[in-house]
């Protein structure tokens, strides 16, 4: 992983994530203000996707378990996809809820797939 | 509608069409995250290291299983699936406190390492959920708060579902 890259991903995510939460209680209903910032959260996963696969083959080696890594990397992609599809689905307030959980849900991965490919012995 | 519209409303126009699920989506949705977390954790430590905890890491699967059952009987919530998700949110409920004591006060209890709610024998339930905000402990309230304030006419769907059977 690219620290600055992730981190960047961490920090949009999170704050996304909050205005998502803060327009659904607000009761907005999905709009592009909330569905822009979850895309481009989204657009960002794919990127980090891209590169995590290309990392290693370029001398950026993680030091923790390839497959736990892989399993978030993965299942990160899905998250913010899905809670976009539901808000579309349901143009509901608590659609925009959801949309500002999976902000959220989405920088504690990101956090926890830094930890584990930066991880030092074990 | 003269004004231009957004692009979410154009999407959107092209979707089936969902209305009034209410506060169950954002429950839903929170159990979604945790059924990926314990899940993905549990079978990581199954493929990777399952002798080094066996007891930690088959709770770890258990709750995986809880969490998928509670979260398919909320969604469908109606005649014996009300009575699933009270059960399931229930030993849920219970698996973060009892699991959450014997992790807290005995860390090794389970095997080693495993009162470390960020090591890699945790469950989702470790020291109450510490790993995880310790959103595992106030989910199952959440659970069975919004099944009390919605109780889905269980006698009626129960009688349909006998007269069906």
């Amino acid at each position: 992983m690219v620290e600055w890259f992730t981190f960047t991903q961490i920090f949009i995510a999170l704050a996304a994530g909050v205005l998502c939460l803060v327009l659904g209680f607000a009761g907005r209903t999905p709009s592009d203000l909330s569905m822009g910032p979850i895309a481009l959260v989204a657009v960002l996963l794919i990127a980090q996707l891209v590169m995590a696969a290309i990392a290693p083959a370029v001398g950026n080696h993680p030091t923790g378990s390839l497959l736990e890594f892989w399993m978030y990397q993965i299942a990160i992609v899905i998250v913010p996809l899905l809670a976009m599809v539901w808000a579309l689905v349901e143009r509901g307030r608590w659609s925009v809820v959801v949309l500002g959980v999976s902000g959220l849900a989405v920088s504690v991965m990101l956090y926890r797939m830094w930890i584990i490919w930066t991880v030092q012995g074990a | 509608m003269s004004e231009s519209r957004s692009v979410t409303e154009r999407l959107s126009a092209v979707m089936p069409r969902l209305v009034g699920t209410g506060t169950l989506t954002v429950l839903v949705a929170v159990y979604a995250v945790l059924v990926m977390a314990a899940v993905g954790r549990s079978a990581f430590q199954i493929i990777d290291h399952f002798s080094k905890a066996p007891i930690a890491i088959s709770i770890s699967g258990v709750s995986a299983l809880v969490y998928v059952l509670a979260m398919v009987a909320l969604i469908v919530h109606r005649g014996a699936w009300y009575r699933v998700a009270w059960v399931t949110v229930s030993i849920e409920f219970a698996g973060v406190v009892v699991v959450g004591a014997i992790t807290a006060f005995f860390p090794d209890a389970l095997g080693p390492d495993s009162g470390n709610a960020f090591g890699d024998t945790a469950t989702v339930w470790t020291v109450f959920g510490q790993g995880y905000w310790f959103v595992p402990l106030v989910l199952p309230l959440a659970g069975m708060w919004w099944l009390k304030t919605h109780p889905v006419r269980a006698g009626r769907a129960e009688a349909a579902g006998k007269a069906h059977a």
